[in-house]
């Protein structure tokens, strides 16, 4: 049993394993930020009165929801790094950073999008025709009148695609981000393979211990912010 | 909370085990596990299945140095072609696999190392290579590894030679790592990178294929020196001593130059000559 | 399509407006493709011979066939998997026995706040170590992985299709003098099942895109297949164009399929078909309010 803490404690001295999930946290933030952004314009895009950005918005959801997040991130690599070179830092590992943020955004994009649209489905129809008889056009009575509603009610489901996007930068491995959880897992359990279960339980309740406030955050803001009706 | 987690993870990973064992059992390997038990029918050699000019899977047939080397032993030691069977091995299971009986032998650029003679036997070595750098055909600055300060340097998740370089020579160096070859050869045709690094003779079966044929060049400056060894089972000195017989037999009677060059075509690429051939290690 | 309550139907000005923008926007989009094909041509990416090898015929019979009959089988073995599981945690979780909600409870949260990768790699490496008999490792590793995950996922979905059902269908069965447990078996949960399985074909879209995750433990699904073919053709992109499209197809009718099967199914059962997140109506609002329907958990499609 000493032996055995022994060597734990020597693995958690030689890895940082804090400063991996750190990398996990702070990829899930920007990829979270940004694809916030680019989910709302989509929901925006799908429901709005011009029918090409209808249909580019459905494109774009059916693309990117239906790719496995894997093919995304390597496409990061192939295509940003490799043929566009283009360049988002001094160094290597932070313009792979920031080429995974891209990735995960664009695909988690399209959940945020639907995330939305599902909380547009809870508002009320008498809302957007209250909207239409004051006078108010597309995009006010959106902003001012349906969204506000549609994100209290998307809330639940905003908070799972969050919880996935944390479970998903794991994949960030694929774009080159090697210093995140999983490569780091990987790594030590190469060196000590006699305390591989130990070492993925610790990853694992890391991530659990991530996740679950995530979750009773998110219900319990849902019924908060829940427009009563 | 810990220790229930741990009961329950082995209880799941317990009723998924017999799942999967029912899975494996109906699907079946086409690999089969009669080998062992056929005395000797067919014998499985493990081979890297993704490089070129080494170890490549091309639809059902397999080619490079390392295949072809393994089909000349396997010969000698009275296997006809269609009893060999090649297997995938990756650098990170190749021991694992010789210890639980997957393989018989292994061909897949397999460094003779200290680390690993504790685990497993060697016969040979029938190669010497040296972890060298790949370069356009036209780059004139970067003639070793001491150049690549500053510069992109690609090579394969958990190849040695990247990290020997950026400890030993280069400090400055920017790493990529890629899960295969290709994709740091396409980095390296469009500039993306400015050189790839690994073993020479894997950067010249990759300098020699179709798409890349002169567009790259090895450097020829190797930094270490890499003994291509044939992995056997622990406890193996009698097959051990077999190989290194057909070894010797091929380098004397002309097939391994043979070889090296069919396989290395169109790469402007030799090797070492004052470590090619090499004499075999006595096995133990 | 009816009208969207969201906008009035265009006068002629807006129908001006809408086709100037539509026009601005696909020259925008059009410019930008130009520009990336430009880049993609410059860099010698539309080569013939990169894209003939990535889709000649030895291509599909050598590698993507080959490829995709792996991926199907782990995602085959994966999806029947993580039904058995999901349904023996959902009943768990809805045990009168209070250790076995708890420890269900447990088994269920953890496996979904895991990443499936951690899980894939720890397997993988857990096996080789441990469980040598194990032919296949990687498809093991792909599978179990897989199975703990969505079968967690699946466990939520059977306990909300049940807690969804009207309270109603529960208080018969239990007039009629069955007990608790026979009331689930043969009452609510054959009804729950049924108003969950649309939600079950999302997942398998997800059990799909996970499974070449596999990649990572070099399982020969598609996209490693792929790797293979492109470290001999040397076109990695090409070959992760074709991928990607074969991916999106099949995953495309699951969603298809899965959208048809919860109109279907609707009159079958007295709860609300769950469709995971489907795709709806694009001027949603029209369909008026769908509040209260399946929990949070129910969000099938996400990761």
């Amino acid at each position: 049993m000493d032996d055995f803490l022994a060597g734990f404690a020597e693995l958690f001295a030689r890895f940082d394993v804090l400063g991996a999930f750190w990398v996990n946290i702070q990829l899930t933030f920007w990829a979270a930020l940004l694809s916030l952004v680019l989910g709302t314009v989509l929901a925006l895009m799908r429901i709005s009165p011009i029918a090409s950005l209808r249909w580019a918005g459905t494109a774009y959801v059916t693309i990117f929801r239906n790719t496995p997040l894997t093919i995304i991130l390597t496409f990061t690599y192939l295509v940003l790094f490799s043929q566009l070179a283009l360049s988002l830092s001094d160094t290597l590992d932070t313009t792979f950073f920031w080429f995974a943020v891209i990735g995960l955004a664009v695909y988690h994009a399209a959940f945020v999008c639907e995330a939305i649209r599902s909380g547009v489905n809870t508002v009320p129809v008498g809302q957007a025709e209250a909207a239409r008889a004051i006078g108010l056009s597309f995009l006010p009575a959106a902003a001012l009148v349906i969204f506000p509603q549609a994100f209290r009610g998307a809330v639940a489901p905003l908070g799972n695609t969050l919880i996935a996007l944390l479970k998903n930068s794991t994949v960030a491995a694929a774009a080159s981000v090697s210093t995140e959880t999983s490569s780091l897992m990987r790594t030590m359990i190469e060196f000590r393979p006699d305390l591989m279960v130990a070492i993925f339980l610790t990853f694992a309740l890391g991530y659990v211990i991530l996740v679950i406030p995530i979750g009773l955050v998110t219900t319990s803001l849902s019924r908060r912010l829940a427009v009563k009706r | 909370m810990r220790k229930h987690t741990m009961g329950l993870l082995a209880m799941a990973a317990a009723s998924a085990l017999a799942l999967s064992a029912c899975s494996g059992a109906e699907v079946g390997e086409p690999t089969g596990e009669d080998t062992a038990a056929g005395g000797g029918e067919t014998i499985r050699i493990g081979i890297k299945y993704d490089q070129p000019g080494l170890g490549l899977q091309e639809g059902d047939e397999f080619t490079g140095f390392d295949t072809d080397v393994a089909r000349y032993v396997a010969e000698k030691l009275g296997y006809s072609e269609d009893q060999i069977e090649f297997v995938e091995t990756i650098s990170a299971n190749r021991e694992t696999a010789l210890q639980n009986g997957d393989v018989d032998m292994i061909f897949a650029t397999y460094s003779i190392t200290d680390e690993r003679k504790a685990l497993i036997d060697f016969a040979g070595p029938y190669f010497v290579a040296g972890q060298d750098l790949l370069v356009a055909a036209d780059n004139t600055d970067i003639t070793g590894p001491e150049d690549l300060e500053g510069k992109n340097l690609c090579s394969v998740t958990g190849s040695t030679s990247a990290e020997n370089i950026k400890n030993d020579y280069a400090e400055g160096v920017q790493l990529v790592e890629r899960p295969g070859y290709a994709d740091c050869a396409t980095a390296l045709a469009s500039g993306a990178v400015d050189a790839v690094t690994t073993d020479d003779i894997i950067l010249a079966g990759l300098a020699a294929t179709e798409e890349n044929a002169g567009k790259f060049k090895v450097v020829g400056a190797p930094f270490s020196e890499e003994r291509y060894g044939v992995g056997l089972p622990d406890g193996s000195t009698d097959r051990c001593e077999e190989v290194n017989t057909a070894i010797a037999e091929m380098i004397e009677d002309g097939t391994w130059e043979e070889l090296v060059a069919s396989n290395t075509e169109g790469a402007d690429y030799t090797p070492n000559a004052d470590l090619n051939p090499p004499e075999q290690d006595a096995c133990e | 399509m009816s009208a969207s309550v969201l906008f009035d139907a265009q006068g002629p000005r807006g129908r001006a407006l809408s086709v100037v923008g539509n026009i601005v926007a696909t020259v925008a989009v059009l410019a930008g493709l130009v520009w990336l094909a430009s880049v993609l041509y410059a860099k010698g990416q539309f080569s013939a011979s990169l894209w003939q090898n990535a889709v000649s015929a030895e291509a599909w019979q050598s590698y993507y066939l080959p490829g995709l009959q792996n991926t199907l089988r782990s995602a085959l073995f994966a999806t029947v998997g993580s039904v058995l599981f999901g349904i023996l945690f959902g009943i768990g979780r809805l045990s009168q026995i209070r250790p076995v909600r708890w420890v269900s409870g447990v088994v269920v949260e953890f496996f979904r706040a895991v990443p499936v990768l951690l899980m894939m790699i720890f397997f993988y490496m857990f096996f080789s170590a441990q469980a040598q008999w194990i032919a296949d490792r990687p498809f093991a590793a792909v599978v179990v992985a897989l199975v703990l995950y969505n079968g967690s996922v699946i466990a939520e979905l059977v306990r909300s299709g049940v807690g969804n059902l009207p309270k109603g269908q529960g208080e018969a069965g239990l007039a009629v003098g069955l007990t608790p447990a026979q009331t689930l078996r043969s009452i609510q949960l054959p009804q729950a099942l049924v108003a969950m399985l649309p939600a079950m074909v999302s997942q398998l879209v997800v059990v799909l895109k996970d499974s070449a995750l596999g990649q990572f433990i070099l399982y020969s699904e598609l996209l490693r297949s792929a790797q293979i073919l492109s470290s001999r053709e040397q076109n990695p992109l090409q070959a992760l164009v074709v991928v990607a499209i074969v991916f999106i197809i099949i995953n495309w009718l699951l969603t298809v399929v899965a959208h048809r099967l919860a109109r279907l199914l609707s009159s079958r059962t007295a709860g609300a078909t769950v469709e995971g997140t489907g795709i709806g109506n694009p001027t949603a609002v029209a369909g008026g309010p769908v509040g209260g329907g399946p929990g949070p958990g129910a969000g099938g499609a996400v990761v």
